[in-house]
This record gives C-alpha cells, structure tokens and sequence, in this order.
C-alpha cells in the first residue's frame, strides 16, 4: 500500500509542475499594458518611463523568462504568492480565510449533492422503468440543464425575498451558508444521481446478486449491504471529477450569494486585472483539486479488494 | 416415498421485443425426498428458467404466469414474496454456474456464508462465523479459519464452487437446485465437485435437481431423469432405465451422438436441424421435424397433435410411438 | 449548472466499455434520421433548437423593439401586452433582447464547440498517429488541462485574454479541448488496430489517405455524442461567465449579460431576471433533449 502511495505521490508532480508552469504562464503571458494601465492614472508622462521600467523590475519582467520561472517557483515553495497589484497587500493574507470559507461551501455542497444524489440514483435503478424512475430522470435532466447561478437566484427569491426565511447576503452565519450549499448541492446531485442510477443497475444485473438473493436475504439487505457497496466503488472513481465540479461551481456560487470565498475574490480580481491574486487563486484551487483526487485515487485503491497494490 | 416437489403445467414466458415467448411450457416434474432428479436439454431448452421459476427468482421482462409448484404443502407460486424470501437459503437453495461471478467481488467469503446463519437462524456475527469457518472445511477448503478472510478473486473456480455449495447446504435445506454446477470448471475438478454434492446432500438429507446438458454427469449422479425439449418434458425415467432404453427418439439421438469409449463409429450422430426459437413452435410435435423415427415408421399424426405424456416402462414419454395404439389412429 | 469538469470522464467512461465501437450508424445515415424523427423527447429537443435558430435568423423582424434602444420612462414595466416580457432597469424590451440573445447562443454553441472539435481532433489525431513521443507530450498536455477544474480553465483563459465575448468563446473552446483530443485518440487509435485498416494497408492505402477515407467517418459517431454533451455546456459556461461580467459586456443582448445586475431586481421586478434566465434554461434542455435523442438513436446501448 505503502509503495502505491508513493508511486501515486511521484504522478502528481509533474502535474503539479504543469500546474506551476500554466500559472507562471499568466503572468508572463499578460501584455505588459495591463501592469500600466494598473499605474497609469497615478504617474506623470514624463516619469512614465522610469515607473515603467521600475514596475518591470519588480516583477522581474525584464529577466528571460526561465530565470522569471525559477524565481516564481522559488516563492511559491517558500509560500510567498507575491503581493496584490491592486492593493499590495500580501496575497497570502488575502486569500487565506476566503479559502476557507470556499471549503466549508464545497464541503456542505458535496454533502446535500450526496444525500438527494445517492438516494434518488438508488431508487431509480431499483425501480428501474416505473413512475419513481421517469420521474426522477426528468428532474435530473432539469437538473443538468438548469444554470447554477439562475437556479440561486430562483431560491434566493422563493426563501428570501417571498417566505423571508433566510437572510438574502451572507450575514456570516451559518444560516447563510444554506442557500448556497443547497444551490450547488441540488444541481450537483443530478449528475450524481444519474451515475449512481447507472451504476446500482448495472451491479442488480449481476450474478450475484441472482445468487444473493437465492440465500433468501432481505432486500434491504441485498441493495444495501451487497449491491450499495459495489456501485459506490464506481462512483468513487468520478468523486474527484464531481468534486472538482462543485469546487468550480462554488466559485459562481460565491458571487451570487456574496458568499466571501476565492471564487468571489478571483472573478473580481480578472476584473481588477490584479493578476497576482487570479494566479494565486488558479495555483491554489488547481492544487487542492490535484490533492483531492490523489486522497480519492488512494481511498480507492484501499477500498477495492481486487486491485492488487504490488 | 414422499414428494418434496411436485410441479405441474408450470410456464413461464418472456415479453421480448418480438412478441410473449414462452420459455417454460406446461413442464411437470417431481422430486422425492433424498433423491437426484437430473434436468438435461440442449441450451435454449429452457432448463435454467425452469430451475429460476422453481425457486421463483426470474426477473423481468420474464414472469411466472401458470402451474403450481407444491412444496411443503404449499404451491410456491402463490406465497408472497417476504414468505418466499423466508424460504429460500432456508428450506429451498440453489446454486449457480458460474462460481466466481456468484460471489459479491467485495465481501470476504466467511462473511458471506455468515450472513446466512445471521439471517435465517438469528446467530450472532460470531457464532455464524464459526458456523462458516467449520462449513468451509466440510466442503474441503483447505486452512478454512483462514481461507474464510479471503476475497471471492482470491478463489480457484473450483474452491469458489465448494463455498457456493457450502452455502447452499449450509441450513440443511430440503431441496437443492443445482444449475450447471460443474460446467464452467476444469474437467478434472468436476468429478471431485458433484461427488461433494451428493454426499453432502445424502448427509443432510437434501433432494436435489440436477440441471446440466452433459449426459455424462447424469449417468454419474442422478436417481431420475427429465429430458426437456423446447420448454417440455420429453421423457422421464429411472436413471438406468433411459440409458439402456431410452423411449423418445430425443433422447435416443442424443445418447446417440454422445462419444462412447471404445467406440468404432467415424462420425458423431449429430441431431440434424436445430431447435425450433421459441417464438415458432411447429404444430404437432415439437421434435417431429427432426425425428428420425416419424420417418423411419411413416407416422403422420406427428405433424398435425402435440403428444402427451404417455406411460412407458419405469416412466413418461411424450410420443406418439409410445401412446397406446388405439390412440394414435 | 452542472459544470462538472469536462463531461469527459462520465461520457469517456462509457467509451472504455468495449460494447460501443466506432462504426457508421445503424442501417446508415437515412436510417438514423428516421428513428431521430420518432424519438418523443428529441421531438421537443428539436423543437426547442428550432425555434431558436428560427428567432436568431428572423430576429430583426419578429423582435417588436430594438433591443438597445434606450427608454427610460419606460423602464421597469411588468410584463404587459406592449411589452410581453416587461422592460429592463433602461426601459428595453426583454422580449426583443431575449430574442436577439438567440444569436449569441448559437454563436457560442457553434463557435466554442467548434474551436474545442477542431483543436481536439487535431490533437487527437496527432497523438495517435504521430510517434511514441508526440503521444506522450500531447497526453501530457491534455492531462495538465485536465488537472485544472473546468472553471478553472476558463477564468485563466479569460484572465490573460482579458473579458469579451470573443476570449470567452475561446475560452470556453479551450477548455472543451481536452475531452475531445482524448475521445478522438482513444477511437483513433482503436479504430486503427482493426482489420479494414490493415486491409486497406496492404492494399498500399497511405496514412493520410487511410485517415480520411476510414478513420474520420468511423469516429464520426461518437463524436457527435460528445459534441451533444459539449454544446449545452458551452452555452452554459458561456452564460456563466457573462453572468460574471467576464464573457459578454452589457448592453449585448445576451442571456447571462442580463443577468448581471439582477440580485437588485429579484423582488421588486422579477421579469427582468426570470426572462434571460428562463431562455438558458430551455435553450439548454432543448440541447439536452436533442443530445439524448441523438445518443440513443447513434448507439442505443449507451442507454439504460
């Protein structure tokens, strides 16, 4: 196990290097305009030429481009993200408890999109072909169709604005983390609930189950403590996918809802043409995701007596 | 001798894309207590389904729509669906074809013999086990304390076959539906797996039907015989009996084309023709078009009535030449 | 909004399964327009698409209004009978701009999906016909694009690029990009190995030639299946972000750029929020419904 581990931990550098070398790409690759247009309305004409070259040195932009590479990696190891072109506050500051607060809004996401997702994908395959099943497909597929962020502001102006049951802006409570969650974790629980569905119907069909259900088991027994099992295993396999979904879908989320995580500051941040904090942003959720999968890639491997682990 | 089973005029159709299609069609069969009923066809006879019906575990678009089956007193096809879960592992069990596949791929095999004992006899997690482990050496499974921790992946065919049966056994159940046991394991370990059956069967007392296609392994364990052809029973006889002198010409092509040591024929006597799919039965008998005695006897009658099942020596035969001459002019 | 990375894994998860094979449709191309014209939800799909087009290329003269005309006595009007959808926070038409956002929808269905196939195939095929080393790289690359989540993708494209319109068509393309070159690989590959190629090969075909003649039509079908689930996610990523104000600028007509202001207007005058967000919303299950339809009627066993 010890050896899948670390053979699973050597895949994930080169990505995470892949990753390092996209996001030094941003700022490489943003037109050397955009830093002046950031500095433009504060410097005379004649100064322009010194601001400029001192910005250029600041940023190290006038140093070939490996050497720039180097650098960037150096201080991202040492946890220095660089400073907010806007504010010029350390990025780090910055982003630090709005990452938490993305976190916690996946997390109660991953968990509602599971509980409806689980449950109706289940009930689906076992009553494959009825009223449940059509009906439950239909919702799925409104589901998939449905915008994140209209689907928020449907359920903004239903509990908020009509029945005042819940606070429309995020007062910092845990009463506003419920619209949200349940925004992304209802719309999530839709492709959730057609893998599932998939997944128990091709494990009912299976042999053993046949053989199962010759033992004179219950059926609770046999869809919860023998086929449940099974299927799991397959949607384990996409978990990172989905996750990676909601982490994404939570960055729209926070917008809608002011909910105060990266995902808010990132897109206002593109807007600011504040590439410092957007790079950070990217390096830091493209990395957790990298994390995330290899946890579930490992949990995997673990949960799964018939992989061999050599 | 007392029946445990007793079917009659079982059927059982599909609803397929083409139209209803009636795999099992009017089947009777019975089993007495302690004794091996075999149940031999080609594939596409429709035994295995006629096997699912007994136990009444045939899934759609398939349904049980006619006959009885009476065991214990009571016809199975009328209980409930909770009375017939009660049943099954309990007094009736089966056991599958294909072994590794019958097994759940991520439970330990102890566990899942376990969860029999757990269930039908409200044992503990530990006593079941125990109950498990000590099943697992009356099978022949060798280091059973340990093999019980093992992963359905981790078994040969073979040993994975002797858990199946040692679940199957394991209540001591009154009967014992054998689908194909043998079929998809290596020759040399089918002797050793059908001689597990039947004395583990004699031990417990439990009567037992047979399904199989191969001849060979009827001759080798059954008491009586069923031949079943497109969704009938053609014959029925005493073992001995129908290997000495079969009645319907099925069976006596069948026995025909089956390789015999020492034999000095240079060609196999296959049955010409095939099966007739179940959506185009003939009318008149289903074998007559590719009976080689209709011909051989200028019968007419085949073609046009269905034959019943006639009394022959030591048992039925559905045949015109073995109906009482008066009926067949 | 299911942006759940690329549809990639779910939909490529079906393409591992050996039972779907690349290979011309069932009966060939009449028979399969045939069973799509049976299809009962596909007949709404179709019938949501339809009315679209016909929208975005007859908008200028069934549109009542002028979509960016200004009208501020006018602004804020519940839905009435001069103006069926009310009017925005500037007196516009929503009817008429909701009908114009047509336009843009197909534009991003077509355009972003089409950067994504084309980029996708060529890197598809690149990879599989190409050496041991092409193969790698371009996987490497594809895995690297892949490692970021969707959203990810799309908000680096857009942050170099700068928000418009146009960079967030190119983003959206970009980031569809990697389903494609590993769909297009993988059934390239498999396509390869089997024997009319090696016929063909024999017969002294040459590989651009083999590449036309046989590998494109064969992998025809699935590509078609993956564009089906492509599309609505593009129109959706693309609504996404002008809802954020970093694809489509105000005052364009389009579906998410109308939204952008809309928390304000929720209570007091939800027309002006319910109108474009309606429109995605059926534009996109009208996507849906005409991608199953074609998924059933190209392979029927992908479905259960």
């Amino acid at each position: 196990m010890t050896a899948y581990i670390a053979r699973r931990l050597a895949m994930t550098i080169p990505v995470l290097f892949g990753i390092l070398f996209v996001t030094f790409l941003m700022k490489a690759l943003i037109p050397t305009d955009a830093v002046l247009a950031l500095y433009s309305g504060t410097v005379s004409e004649d100064k322009a030429a010194e601001a400029i070259a001192a910005i250029r040195a600041k940023y190290d932009l006038d140093k070939p481009w490996y050497h720039q590479f180097v650098l960037y990696v150096g201080d991202v190891a040492r946890g220095d993200l660089g400073e907010s072109v806007r504010t010029r506050q350390p990025v780090i500051d910055e982003i630090g408890y709005r990452y938490v607060n993305t976190m916690i809004l996946t997390l109660a996401s991953l968990v509602v999109a599971l509980i409806v997702g689980l449950s109706t994908g289940i009930a689906s395959a076992y009553w494959k072909g009825t009223w449940i099943d059509e009906v439950a497909m239909g919702i799925g597929l409104l589901g998939i169709s449905m915008p994140a962020f209209f689907f928020g502001l449907i359920l903004i102006f239903f509990f908020s604005v009509q029945l005042r049951w819940l606070p429309v802006m995020n007062a910092g409570d845990w009463k506003g983390l419920i619209l949200p969650a349940l925004t992304l974790g209802l719309i999530e629980a839709a492709p959730i609930s057609r893998i599932t569905r998939a997944s128990m119907i091709e494990v009912l069909s299976q042999d053993y189950v046949k053989a199962i259900r010759a033992k004179g088991l219950p059926e609770s027994h046999v869809v919860f403590r023998h086929a449940l099992p099974n299927a799991l295993l397959s949607i384990l396999t996409i978990l990172g996918l989905l996750i990676g979904g909601l982490l994404g879908g939570a960055f729209i989320i926070e917008v809608v809802f002011g909910w105060r995580g990266i995902g808010e500051l990132a897109v206002k941040a593109i807007g600011w043409r504040d590439f410092t904090i957007t790079q950070a942003i990217i390096l830091v959720s493209a990395t957790t995701y990298v994390m995330i999968n290899l946890v579930i890639d490992i949990l995997y491997a673990w949960a799964d007596p018939r992989i061999k682990l050599g | 001798m007392t029946a445990v089973l007793q079917v009659k005029g079982l059927r059982t159709q599909f609803a397929t894309d083409s139209g209803l299609v009636v795999a099992v069609d009017g089947v009777d069969l019975s089993v007495n207590e302690g004794e091996v009923l075999g149940l031999v066809g080609e594939s596409g006879s429709g035994k295995t389904i006629t096997a699912l019906s007994l136990i009444r575990l045939v899934s759609a678009p398939g349904r049980i729509v006619g006959g009885r089956v009476m065991f214990d007193g009571k016809d199975l096809l009328t209980l409930t669906e909770r009375e017939m879960v009660r049943l099954r592992g309990d007094r009736i069990s089966m056991v599958f074809q294909q072994p590794k596949a019958s097994l759940n791929p991520v439970r330990r095999i102890g566990a899942q013999i376990a969860e029999l004992f757990e269930y039908h006899r409200g044992l503990s997690c530990r006593a079941a086990m125990v109950q498990a482990v000590d099943l697992l050496g009356r099978v022949g499974i060798p280091a059973p304390d340990r093999k019980a921790l093992a992963y359905p992946h981790e078994l040969s065919g073979g040993q994975a076959q002797r858990v199946m049966i040692a679940m199957a056994l394991a209540l001591k159940p009154r009967l014992l539906i054998a689908d194909e046991p043998t079929t998809a394991l290596d020759v040399t370990i089918q002797a050793q797996i059908l001689e597990l059956l039947l004395d583990l069967c004699r031990d417990t007392g439990t009567a037992m039907i047979l399904v199989t296609h191969d001849l060979g392994v009827i001759a080798q364990t059954a008491d009586r015989v069923a031949v079943m052809y497109a969704g009938r029973i053609v014959e029925e006889r005493a073992v001995t009996d129908l290997f000495d002198d079969p009645c319907h010409p099925y069976t006596r092509a069948l026995l025909a084309s089956m390789p015999v040591q020492g034999d000095v024929r240079d060609r196999l006597g296959a049955i010409p023709g095939s099966v007739p799919p179940p959506g185009r039965m003939p009318l008149g008998c289903r074998f007559a078009p590719r009976c080689a005695e209709r011909i051989r006897h200028a019968m007419t009658i085949c073609d046009r009535e269905e034959p019943v099942l006639y009394r022959v020596a030591g048992g039925l035969s559905r045949c015109w030449l073995a109906a009482p001459a008066v009926v067949r002019s | 909004m299911n942006l759940d990375a690329n549809p990639a894994p779910a939909a490529l998860a079906a393409y591992d399964d050996p039972g779907i094979v690349a290979g011309p449709p069932r009966g060939g191309f009449r028979a399969m327009l045939r069973r799509l014209w049976r299809h009962r939800s596909g007949k709404i799909g179709g019938g949501l698409v339809l009315l679209i087009i016909f929208c975005a290329i007859f908008a200028p003269w069934i549109a009542p209004y002028d979509p960016l005309k200004l009208a501020m006595l006018d602004r804020l009007q519940p839905p009435s009978l001069a103006h069926p959808f009310g009017t925005d926070e500037l007196g516009r038409d929503l009817l008429s701009r909701v009908i114009y956002g047509t336009r843009y929808m197909i534009l991003v269905s077509v355009v972003s999906t089409g950067i994504a196939a084309t980029g996708g195939i060529f890197l598809g095929l690149l990879a599989a016909a190409g050496g041991r080393w092409t193969d790698l790289l371009v996987m490497r690359l594809v895995d690297i694009m892949l490692a970021f989540p969707y959203i990810l993708l799309l908000l680096a494209v857009i942050a170099i690029l700068g928000p418009s319109l146009i960079t967030a068509l190119v983003a959206v393309g970009i980031a569809a990009m990697p389903g494609f070159a590993r769909l297009v690989r993988g059934e390239t590959l498999s396509v390869r190995e089997s024997e009319y190629v090696e016929a063909m090969r024999v017969l002294g075909a040459g590989t651009l030639r083999i590449t036309f003649r046989t590998i494109l039509p064969n992998i025809a079908s699935p590509l078609i299946i993956y564009a089906s689930y492509t599309m609505p996610l593009a129109v959706l990523s693309a609504a996404a972000l002008s809802f954020l104000g970093l694809g489509a600028q105000p005052p364009l007509p389009e579906w998410g750029a109308m939204l952008v202001q809309s928390r304000s207007f929720l209570r007091t005058s939800t027309w002006v929020v319910a109108a474009p967000g309606f429109a995605i919303f059926f534009a996109i299950i009208g996507l849906n419904l005409l991608g199953n339809a074609l998924r059933d009627v190209l392979d029927p066993k992908a479905r259960t």
